[in-house]
């Protein structure tokens, strides 16, 4: 049930689809792309990761090989080169193409309770484990002192 | 005619269902020995039927019957006989045919193997599993017919999308499958549990096999799904936090935490409602992870049939199913009294960890699965979640896991000694510690994700090794070989599917660290490095393949001018769908892969190239393919034949 097909070519009409094939099929990252300095490419490359594809919804745009997201590329290494930090380029991006783009939403406002539900639950988790242990182990707690002696007269014996 | 048959078969088999649903449960409540004794025969009967609808529609693909509609979206006559058959399964509404077969089996399986389990349970668990057949088999009848005829068959079909033309995936989602149904076993086990209000150590060794073989099949087809992505997508990811992917691994998470929870059950009568609403998650989250893939609410690359109305069907399923068995479960857990207490320090303990750190896991997939989903729907944003949320969310709980596995599972039941649990991985510790610092040492300037990968990896797999050698014995030098031998199968399993961990985490983190890139444009006949190797662009031709045409490239790839490989990356068009796919060529090899990918012609001359070196690739797999020989180990250990009946519970494959 996993590892159905990327969605790359399904939902394009067939027109633009001809058009592809007729030009060339634009390609996660070419080599016309990538840029000389290789600092600045290497963070363009981290940025591109956690930027989802506009029009292809679960890839980001350094897989993914709609038009867009060679253009989304482009910018990136503009900006970057133009001396944004990297930052300055997300903030341009979101700016332009809305929060949605971004694969790693901020933990600020409502996302809050994206990021914080998970260690909640494992703190919440280890306390609800940690009370049913104590519970659990309680019947085993020390004998009273009258037990004592009887135990060791018992065991005289 | 043979679809019409195909096609009765299937009411029929509804019919079945809604008898082995009601009388069974009837009888079991009534104590009439009659009505229970319908429920083996009907889910025999049901399986048969089912079976021959199956067998019907697969008929009409080999033979390409074009006036069926499936057929014709999903086949074409000049497609290789292996996709014929496996294009039964490559559309919504054959594979929902092979998600009811399966249950059908699994229930029979019951009734063939089952003839140890006390009557009533045998007679409610059978009640149970006829209930999602019913379920199932109305949605598959009102909602996606696979024997919708067509009025005008046309000539040729739409054939299967390429991308799927693969014989991984040919696999793929059958393997899934047999691990998502194989979850209703354990839900229906549960249910009946509820049912009758007794949880004993007899139910925990009933359900474990079960849980098992679920969880083997989850990890095969989970597996294969990932090495299909490697391969296929061209770029060698092999986990890409898409939601239907996570629809996978959340059950595949809770299965490893019920199989946990049920030895506790087992061995020790405790955990027993946790162990309970751990089996009802782990089938709730399979319904979620079918409705999630069916409905197409979380946008998903994988997004290819689906459509609202199904959605909301699969959603009162789910509702009902989930709903109700939670209801059952808060009005009778309170009667599942747990027998034996233990100290915080303990075998018990640690798998009571294990059990938290995989739920959170899961929650966090589950969260960062559905969020997109609140972002429209609650909060009125467009909001992504994806990789980065996933790896900072999700991997810290895999670390603790993997930290606390090698002492938790040393230690002794009730009451346990953390410090001699630790004294005897000393070596281990130091081991994992050296490999680290050897592996930092290595790199330069590289993320240190690759050493804390290796180093974990090592932790855990050495521990399973440490284990097991504890397990022989105090004495010195070969007894302790000779025991070995002599140990159960389910101790073999268990430090199997442990090293296998080790060697997954291993591999991940290596692949994700160590991966070396290189996208550059090539003329033909012109060489470039790449890690130690040299590669060389020989040619580029145009070859004609049996439903496609393909542009070929010839690429030798030297090391210190030695021929390693030549390898035939594929840019393949095919027509009838109009769909262009890439054929990666891989090289593969013990510590790592070679990996070419043609790209375009470029206008300037020359063809667009990407070339990786895949470290430890063949790792990632051969650590699956160890967790699953490890369940299937302890499948094969001598008590679930002898303790529960002799030959009576199938040693493994209860579906086939």
């Amino acid at each position: 049930m996993t590892a159905f097909p990327k969605r790359r070519w399904a939902n394009c009409p067939p027109y633009i689809l001809a058009l592809f094939l007729a030009v060339t099929p634009a390609w996660a990252v070419q080599p016309d792309e990538i840029l000389a300095d290789r600092t600045l490419e290497s963070r363009a490359r981290e940025i591109s990761r956690d930027i989802r594809c506009p029009t292809c919804q679960g890839e980001s745009i350094d897989d993914s090989n709609a038009p867009i997201s060679r253009d989304l590329r482009l910018i990136i290494r503009e900006r970057l080169v133009a001396g944004d930090t990297d930052a300055e380029v997300f903030d341009y991006i979101v700016a332009r193409y809305g929060e949605g783009v971004l694969f790693n939403p901020p933990a600020e406002g409502a996302n809050l309770v994206l990021w914080l539900a998970g260690p909640a639950l494992f703190l919440v988790g280890s306390a609800l484990a940690l009370a049913a242990g104590r519970r659990r182990t309680a019947p085993e707690v020390a004998l009273s002192a009258e037990e004592e002696t009887r135990l060791k007269e018992i065991l005289k014996e | 005619m043979i679809v019409e048959l195909g096609h009765f078969a299937l009411i029929l088999a509804l019919m079945v269902a809604l008898v082995q649903s009601t009388l069974p449960l009837w009888g079991a409540h009534r104590g009439d020995a009659r009505l229970m004794a319908l429920a083996g025969p009907a889910a025999l009967l049901q399986m048969g039927l089912v079976g021959v609808s199956f067998a019907a529609l697969t008929w009409a693909f080999v033979v390409s019957d074009f006036s069926l509609a499936v057929v014709v979206s999903n086949s074409h006559t000049l497609k290789p006989m292996l996709y014929k058959v496996s294009g039964v399964w490559g559309n919504h509404e054959g594979s929902l045919l092979l998600w009811v077969l399966i249950l059908a089996v699994y229930g029979a399986a019951v009734a063939a193997f089952g003839g140890n389990l006390p009557t009533r349970l045998k007679a409610r668990v059978l009640a149970v599993q006829g209930m999602i057949g019913v379920a199932f088999l109305l949605f598959l009848l009102l909602t996606s017919n696979p024997f919708w005829r067509l009025a005008l068959p046309p000539l040729d079909g739409q054939d299967l999308n390429p991308l799927l033309q693969d014989p991984g995936l040919a696999l793929h989602p059958p393997f899934l499958y047999l691990g998502y149904v194989g979850l209703s076993m354990a839900f229906s086990f549960a249910v009946a549990a509820l049912i009758e209000g007794r949880v004993d150590a007899a139910w925990g060794r009933w359900v474990r096999p079960w849980t098992l073989a679920a969880w083997v099949f989850l990890t095969i087809g989970i597996a294969l799904g990932s090495w299909w992505a490697y391969y296929e997508l061209g770029w060698g990811g092999f986990w890409f936090w898409d939601p239907v992917e996570n629809a996978s691994f959340m059950p595949w998470l809770l299965a490893i935490a019920l199989l946990h929870s049920a030895i506790v059950v087992e061995k020790r009568e405790s955990l027993k409602a946790w162990t309970i609403l751990l089996a009802i998650m782990a089938f709730g989250f399979s319904l979620i992870g079918t409705f999630i893939v069916r409905s197409g609410v979380i946008t998903s690359v994988h997004a290819f049939a689906n459509d609202p109305d199904r959605g909301v069907f699969i959603l009162m399923i789910l509702g009902f199913f989930t709903g109700g068995s939670l209801i059952l479960f808060a009005l009778r857990a309170g009667a599942m009294e747990a027998r034996g207490v233990f100290a915080l320090v303990s075998r018990e303990s640690a798998l009571v960890a294990n059990n938290v750190l995989l739920a959170v896991a899961t929650f966090v997939v589950f969260i960062g699965t559905i969020w997109p989903l609140v972002g429209t729907m609650l909060l009125g944003r467009d909001l992504s979640v994806g990789e980065p949320f996933f790896n900072a969310a999700f991997s810290p709980f895999v670390v603790a896991l993997a930290l606390i596995l090698p002492p938790g599972a040393m230690l002794a039941w009730k009451r346990g000694d953390i410090g001699r649990s630790l004294r005897g991985l000393i070596p281990v510790m130091v081991l994992a510690v050296a490999l680290g610092a050897l592996a930092f040492a290595m790199q330069t300037g590289r993320t240190a994700l690759g050493p804390i990968g290796l180093m974990l990896g090592a932790w855990v797999g050495f521990g399973a090794l440490a284990d097991l050698w504890a397990r022989t014995g105090r004495e010195q030098g070969g007894a302790r070989f000779a025991r070995l031998g002599r140990l159960p199968r389910a101790d073999w399993g268990k430090a199997t599917a442990h090293f296998g961990l080790g060697v997954t985490i291993f591999a991940v983190s290596a692949m994700l660290a160590w991966k070396i890139e290189d996208i550059r444009i090539v003329q033909e006949g012109e060489s470039f490095p790449l890690g130690a190797y040299e590669v060389r662009l020989d040619k580029v031709e145009d070859v004609q393949g049996p439903n496609y045409t393909s542009t070929m490239g010839w690429m030798t790839v030297t090391r210190d001018g030695e021929v390693v490989a030549v390898l035939n990356p594929e840019k393949r068009i095919y027509p009838v769908a109009q769909m262009p796919t890439t054929e990666a060529a891989i090289d593969y090899g013990f510590l790592r892969d070679v990996y070419l990918v043609l790209g375009d012609r470029q206008q300037s001359g020359g063809w667009a190239v990407r070339s990786y070196i895949e470290p430890f690739a063949n790792w990632l797999w051969a650590g699956c393919i160890l967790m699953a020989l490890g369940g299937l180990l302890s499948l094969s250990d001598r008590r679930y034949r002898v303790a529960a009946g002799a030959r009576k519970v199938p040693a493994g494959v209860p579906a086939e």
